[in-house]
């Protein structure tokens, strides 16, 4: 089992779409967390940014920026790049460091200002970069492959379009009482199934947004913690793993898996090995688990998700949906904060905020999405090109 | 009116003679992995430290893994049609290769028409054109009972 580190304090501004920039909305998520925290931006010895590739180079420095903006106070910086999974790399580099006893205490932040429409590549003709040719060749967008994910669900082991509209009804009405939430209004599956088609099976109610937002964390080591806060949420473990050769699933931006002709596939999915790390980091298994913040790009994907992580068996999670055991209330809730389905992504932000939903419902100040009795949760995210996302947090 | 010159969309990933086109990916000459798109450097099995490739002709018919269609166009650099209109993609099981490869489905298919195992095979159709030339890239198509 890995050494602990603490949270002593959590941050969000909320999500939605107004075109400021990145550094303001981390700015106000920072001092929401150091106020959470009882602790003074001068106390903080490392900084770790999430960061994004959207706003130009304050984005790619995005750590001294967001550093810069609170105010240089000679803190030690690293900025983290990993996709979707980017929030978790920062608090992993972050926590290292707490670990390592290099730092006491650390801040933890990423956010994000993004354009409207498809995630689209940037411009100018790139043809040996498989991240253009993929929508020069095929106009393979983001949504063409969770498409491709939820229509293999269907052909497999029988899912409806009901099943995912029910993931989107779930997740809207968690969202409905959540302040940081982007869309908070509780839809029906009539509503879900009426939007447009956007990629066959997939309706426009069930892909995610890409939004504006931040959140931030406040870290420590469990003695600096005791002396701040008795009994703090503490991080029990991250898992950042890559991938193991080969994949058996075309993974985005891809155009093909690789070929098992002389290895074969892995036994595990690469998003059940991301959460596979976590338990053993942690020493627990999803049979200990209170709550979990899965990536719900699609609605589709919640319900891999609930495979993946080990809350059911492969081709049941349809049914786990349906018994009503993943929606606050039930045996193991999912997504209580509203999800991607309520907040779109802003993507080096959106795994702290699956952090920041834990912290605040481990501490009970989750108020109309409160679980009861929550103890142990967990946070599943992939980032493209192989990272693994996947928090455990204890109280 | 004389025909356009047909050239591939992108270079080296498909042959363009003959009736029954072929993807081309390469595979490793120390353990036989394939890969597509080609690898020419370093052989990405771990367990291998293979450094020459040769070209490979991959398998031109597989099974549907699983597809879906695109009801709105992507954006650029994909060179939409207009008017557009809506098109299958599928992700297609290669026996030999065991391996899962893209791609359009060619024009006129239906998300309807298609079911998970079906067997497609490989062809070639117009991505888009400009003045001089037409662009062509590979498509799956429904194998003829």
């Amino acid at each position: 089992m890995a050494s602990e580190v603490a949270i002593l304090g959590v941050g969000m501004h909320p999500w939605g779409k107004w075109g400021r920039k990145f550094v303001e909305y981390g700015v106000k998520a920072c001092r929401d967390a150091l106020q959470d925290a009882g602790v003074e931006w001068k106390e903080i010895q490392f900084v770790s940014g999430g960061e994004t590739m959207r706003c130009g180079y304050p984005g790619y420095v995005a750590g001294a920026s967001f550093a810069q903006a609170l105010g240089w106070n000679g803190a030690r910086v690293a900025s983290s790049y990993s996709a979707c999974a980017s929030g978790a790399t920062a608090l992993n580099t972050a926590r290292m460091q707490i670990l390592a006893g290099f730092c006491d205490v650390a801040l933890v932040v990423g956010g994000d200002t993004t354009p409207k429409g498809f995630l689209a590549p940037q411009a100018g003709d790139r043809p040996d970069d498989p991240d253009w040719l993929r929508f020069r060749l095929m106009g393979a967008t983001n949504p063409t492959y969770f498409a491709l994910y939820a229509r293999r669900r269907m052909e497999i082991f029988g899912a409806t379009e009901r099943d995912f509209a029910k993931v989107k009804v779930k997740n809207s009405r968690h969202g409905l009482p959540n302040p940081n939430a982007r869309y908070r209004k509780e839809y029906s599956e009539e509503e879900v199934l009426a939007s447009p088609m956007v990629a066959d099976p997939l309706r426009l109610l069930e892909i995610c947004a890409t939004s504006d937002g931040a959140a931030a964390l406040v870290l420590s080591s469990m003695e600096f913690a005791r002396k701040r806060r008795s009994d703090p949420v503490r991080v029990a473990a991250v898992s950042t793993v890559t991938p193991r050769f080969p994949s058996s699933v075309v993974e985005l931006p891809d155009f093909a898996t690789d070929s098992a002709y002389s290895v074969p596939v892995p036994d595990n999915t690469f998003r059940g090995s991301v959460a596979a790390a976590a338990y053993q980091e942690a020493g627990i298994g999803p049979e200990d688990l209170d709550l979990a913040e899965v990536y719900d790009l699609s609605s589709a994907m919640e319900l891999d998700w609930y495979e993946d992580i080990g809350i059911c068996k492969r081709g049941e999670a349809e049914k786990l949906l349906n018994d009503g055991d993943t929606a606050v209330g039930g045996r193991i809730p999912v997504n209580p904060s509203g999800g991607l389905a309520c907040f779109g992504e802003a993507v080096p932000a959106q795994a702290l905020a699956q952090v920041c939903e834990l912290t605040w419902q481990l501490r009970g100040q989750a108020g109309e999405r409160q679980i009861q009795g929550a103890k142990v949760g967990l946070t599943a995210n992939q980032g493209l090109f192989g990272h693994g996302s996947s928090v455990i947090l204890k109280k | 009116m004389s025909e356009k010159e047909r050239v591939p969309a992108v270079e080296g990933w498909f042959t363009m003679e003959g009736e029954k086109p072929h993807l081309l990916g390469s595979r490793c000459k120390s353990c036989g992995t394939y890969f597509f798109p080609k690898e020419s450097f370093f052989c990405k099995n771990p367990d291998c430290a293979g450094t020459e490739f040769e070209e490979a002709p991959l398998s031109r018919v597989g099974k549907l893994w699983s597809f879906t269609n695109n009801c709105y166009p992507a954006p650029p650099p994909f060179v939409a049609p207009d008017p557009f209109v809506p098109y299958a993609i599928a992700a297609v099981e290669l026996a030999e290769e065991r391996m899962v490869v893209l791609g359009q489905m060619v024009a006129g298919t239906e998300v309807s028409d298609l079911r998970a195992g079906m067997k497609v095979e490989l062809v070639l159709e117009k991505l888009y054109e400009d003045d001089a030339r037409e662009y062509m890239v590979w498509k799956w198509k429904p194998l003829a009972a």
